[in-house]
């Protein structure tokens, strides 16, 4: 069910909330969190599908705030999405023109959904210091996409890093757990040798890529070296060096399934598909806490990752 | 700098702040027997698609089914790939398919051929050269007790039951591990004959239900239900396992054995330890099995077994829409038969916190409807400040946690009636699981097979759980074994025979309405 309120109050859309809640009856009855989407009108159906997507796993009162043009007179489209329409959540999805774009916290204030957290996600640009505005300053969690911030991921993550809060992630970051997932897993594995060196191999267009290499930067605190491969080909390879020989996990461009390679053993294929955004942005809502992990790599093994060109 | 230190003990890529990282199993497959039965389709091979669907298992993770059964690998590549394809939690993924399936491998066979224990051991040897599953193997046993013995003894003699020194061995098993005390321990005598007591692993996919373990989170990680969770405040406590089914095509099976044996014995005894257990000092295995072990051996039978049991078997009736026979009509069941398939009983804990607070137990085929929950029933307010009409229909407070379906947990209390006059009535405040979670919450069996791959056994009942289990359950047998005449007989749909309402009358108490 869809109900539309052009030019609207939050007063008059909360009310609408409560009574369409009544009347149908069993809708999202237990809602764990708001989840605040900010975007453009561009992009707003799709990042309200992705939302709905990760909602599933999260039902969770979604707001999405479409940022129109920011002049001429203030005005609040309205609309309720609920049931089909919603996923298992209700979105409120309220569309700002004029001067109340810079005002959008002051229309997320009044719906949000009592006594539970708040979680911002920006699609795809995000303010320079997402703890810092006033949105961002309301939530537990602040999810940004660094693959839309710069055309250049460092300088995109570099940014992020500088401007780092508790609280703060990253969608390119969720798009590697899977490869971190296996790395980890095959370090447990015998022999326990240190790893002395590591190369990730990724594009450069490629946050996701970085940040891996950050991660085992900071965790292995060995020598770790980025190599770029194509445009748009993602994560490739991480190659990690120990005494023994090298072990590799590799996946094709454009694979789904990936090879681990060691030294004196077969070689082993596993699933690797790439994630989709909404499977990221559901792992995201699945914790709420700072991300000390994700902290480290961007705040400290980042600097460290060397580069090379291949 | 010099590079971070790997040992097995510490791997510098975890971090116990990662909450992110799965927890994913190192190289291993699992040679399954009875891949033909339906529990393997239904539940388990569904169950280790999922797995893989969720990255949870290892690269070069292999199947190997053994059944008589005269099929080439492709073949048990079709079974698998239909179950999957009907039984499946997650979508179906060509690519996670086509991994999985290179790790399949059929040997056909029956259990006393030594030449087919020879070749599995051949082919779980050439798993480890070249897929790299290094040595590490999970035999999944399902099939029926009888034929534990004769396979476990097969795996020792063609050396499968024990691998490489730095490999594993698991064997998994699942209910009914034994019949009574005796045949139970003969079975673990059986078992840990050969494999050690840490590698067998006894499936109680009740164990493995998300709500079940949310019962620990509720009772232990919650300030407001543990205070009230004694004799203070409970008056009893009902658990019930109720199915809308009958016995199906299992009369070889379920005759003889009953709804005590087949159920009680195992899920209700293992929710009531739960149910009942004190705080564990950590959810380590062996902490979580202390506090079982303890509250199981504190079970107390009543003196008067006549008056505190009742027994029953289905009659022909309708059970929804569904004109269905009597148990005794069923196919393979032997005339005059007296195999209970509903059972209720009474049981003490004779401890400091539920002296005085029965639980009572009850499971049966055919009921009103398919539901499992425990129900802690509070006693009534000590003072009412109300006179008697206005608290007419307020019944006893309750905590009930739903197991299935429907999981969650609901609490009931009395509200007011809007309007002029002051009535209480009851209300409910629920809380679904499926509804502030994940909608696609784990199935049972993907935890407890995963859990095996890792080698993490606190959702698996230990051989000392189960014989006390039937320390509880043998006088009861043999009360029943003693009684003559024919059962009780109650319409299939309903809630049970009238014996079983008498001896809650008799406490002064009623079945709840689930």
């Amino acid at each position: 069910m869809i109900v539309d309120l052009p030019d609207t109050t939050t007063t008059e859309l909360s009310k609408r909330l409560v009574k369409i809640r009544s009347e149908v009856g069993a809708m999202a009855l237990s809602r764990v969190l708001t989840l605040v989407v900010v975007v453009d009108d561009v992009e707003a159906e799709e990042a309200i599908t992705i939302a709905n997507e990760a909602s599933r796993q999260h039902p969770c009162r979604i707001i999405v705030i479409v940022q129109g043009e920011t002049r001429g007179r203030a005005r609040l489209d309205g609309q309720i999405r609920v049931g089909g329409d919603a996923g298992a959540s209700e979105v409120v999805v309220a569309r700002l023109v004029g001067r109340v774009v810079a005002h959008a916290d002051s229309i997320v204030t009044p719906l949000l959904l009592a006594d539970s957290p708040i979680v911002v996600w920006w699609p795809r640009h995000a303010p320079k210091a997402p703890a810092k505005d006033p949105i961002g300053s309301m939530a537990q969690r602040r999810i940004t996409d660094s693959v839309y911030l710069a055309k250049n991921p460092r300088t995109a993550l570099r940014r992020l890093a500088d401007a780092y809060a508790a609280g703060d992630t990253d969608l390119a970051w969720g798009r590697i757990t899977r490869w971190r997932g296996l790395l980890a897993a095959a370090l447990d594995q015998a022999p326990y040798e240190s790893v002395e060196s590591a190369v990730v191999v990724g594009a450069p267009d490629s946050p996701s890529a970085d940040l891996l290499a950050a991660w085992l930067h900071a965790r292995l605190k060995c020598p770790v070296r980025l190599r770029r491969s194509k445009e748009s080909s993602g994560v490739i390879a991480v190659e990690l060096t120990r005494a023994s020989g090298v072990l590799e996990l590799h996946r094709p461009v454009n694979g789904n399934a990936a090879t681990l390679s060691t030294p004196g053993q077969p070689d082993r294929t596993i699933a690797l598909a790439h994630r989709s955004d909404a499977e990221c942005l559901a792992e995201e809502l699945r914790r709420l806490d700072p991300d000390d992990v994700y902290q480290e790599a961007l705040t400290v093994g980042l600097a460290g990752v060397g580069t090379a060109r291949s | 700098m010099s590079p971070a230190r790997v040992t097995p003990q510490r791997n510098p890529l975890r971090d116990e702040r990662d909450k992110r990282l799965p927890r994913i199993a190192g190289p291993c497959g699992i040679v399954m027997f009875g891949v033909t039965g339906d529990l393997a389709r239904r539940k388990l091979m569904p169950a280790i698609y999922d797995l893989a669907n969720r990255g949870l298992l290892p690269p070069g993770f292999s199947l190997v089914g053994f059944a008589r059964r005269d099929w080439a690998t492709q073949d048990f590549g079709d079974i698998v790939h239909d179950a999957v394809k009907a039984g499946a939690r997650t979508p179906f993924r060509e690519e996670v398919w086509k991994s999985l399936a290179e790790g399949f491998r059929f040997v056909p066979g029956s259990f006393d051929d030594d030449a087919a224990f020879d070749e599995l051991a051949r082919v779980v040897k050439e798993l480890d050269e070249h897929r790299g599953t290094g040595g590490n193997h999970a035999f999944y046993l399902s099939i029926p007790p009888g034929f534990f013995g004769l396979v476990c003894e097969q795996l020792q003699r063609s050396g499968l039951a024990g691998g490489p020194s730095d490999s594993w061995r698991r064997v998994i098993i699942e209910k009914p591990f034994g019949h009574d005390l005796a045949s139970a321990q003969e079975l673990n005598k059986i078992v840990e004959g050969v494999f050690p007591a840490d590698s067998v692993f006894r499936i109680d996919h009740y164990l493995g239900k998300e709500t079940v373990q949310n019962l620990l989170a509720l009772r232990f990680a919650n300030s407001m239900f543990e205070p009230v969770w004694n004799r203070n405040y409970i008056d009893h406590v009902q658990i019930t396992m109720a199915e809308d089914i009958g016995i199906g095509g299992r009369a070889g099976y379920y005759d003889g054995i009953g709804a005590a044996r087949d159920v009680i014995q195992n899920h209700l005894l293992q929710l009531l330890a739960l149910t009942a257990m004190e705080e564990p000092v950590s959810f380590e295995a062996h902490h979580l099995r202390a506090e079982k072990e303890k509250v199981l051996s504190s079970v107390r039978l009543p003196k008067d077994l006549g008056s505190a049991t009742a027994r029953g078997q289905y009659a022909e009736g309708w059970q929804g829409a569904e004109q269905v026979v009597g148990y005794l009509q069923e196919e393979g069941v032997k005339a005059g038969s007296t195999t209970e398939t509903y059972a209720a009983v009474r049981l003490d804990v004779a401890n400091a916190r539920w002296a005085g607070v029965p639980f009572y137990l009850r499971t049966g085929k055919r009921l009103g409807k398919r539901v499992t929950e425990i129900a802690l029933v509070f006693k009534t307010a000590p003072h009412l400040p109300f006179n008697d009409t206005a608290t007419e229909e307020l019944g006893q407070n309750a905590i009930v946690i739903r197991v299935q379906p429907d999981e969650g947990v609901t609490l009931r209390f009395g509200a007011k009636v809007p309007g002029a006059t002051m009535e209480v009535r009851d209300v409910t405040m629920d809380f679904g699981y499926g509804r502030a979670f994940t909608e696609t919450s784990p199935e049972a069996y993907e935890r407890l097979i995963l859990d095996v791959l890792l080698g993490d056994p606190p959702l698996f009942p230990r051989h000392e759980e189960v014989e006390l289990s039937w320390q509880i359950l043998d006088p009861i047998e043999k009360h029943w074994a003693g009684m003559k005449g024919g059962l009780d007989q109650y319409p299939a749909g309903t809630w049970g025979p009238a014996e079983a309402d008498k001896l809650m009358r008799r406490d002064g108490r009623e079945w709840r309405f689930p």
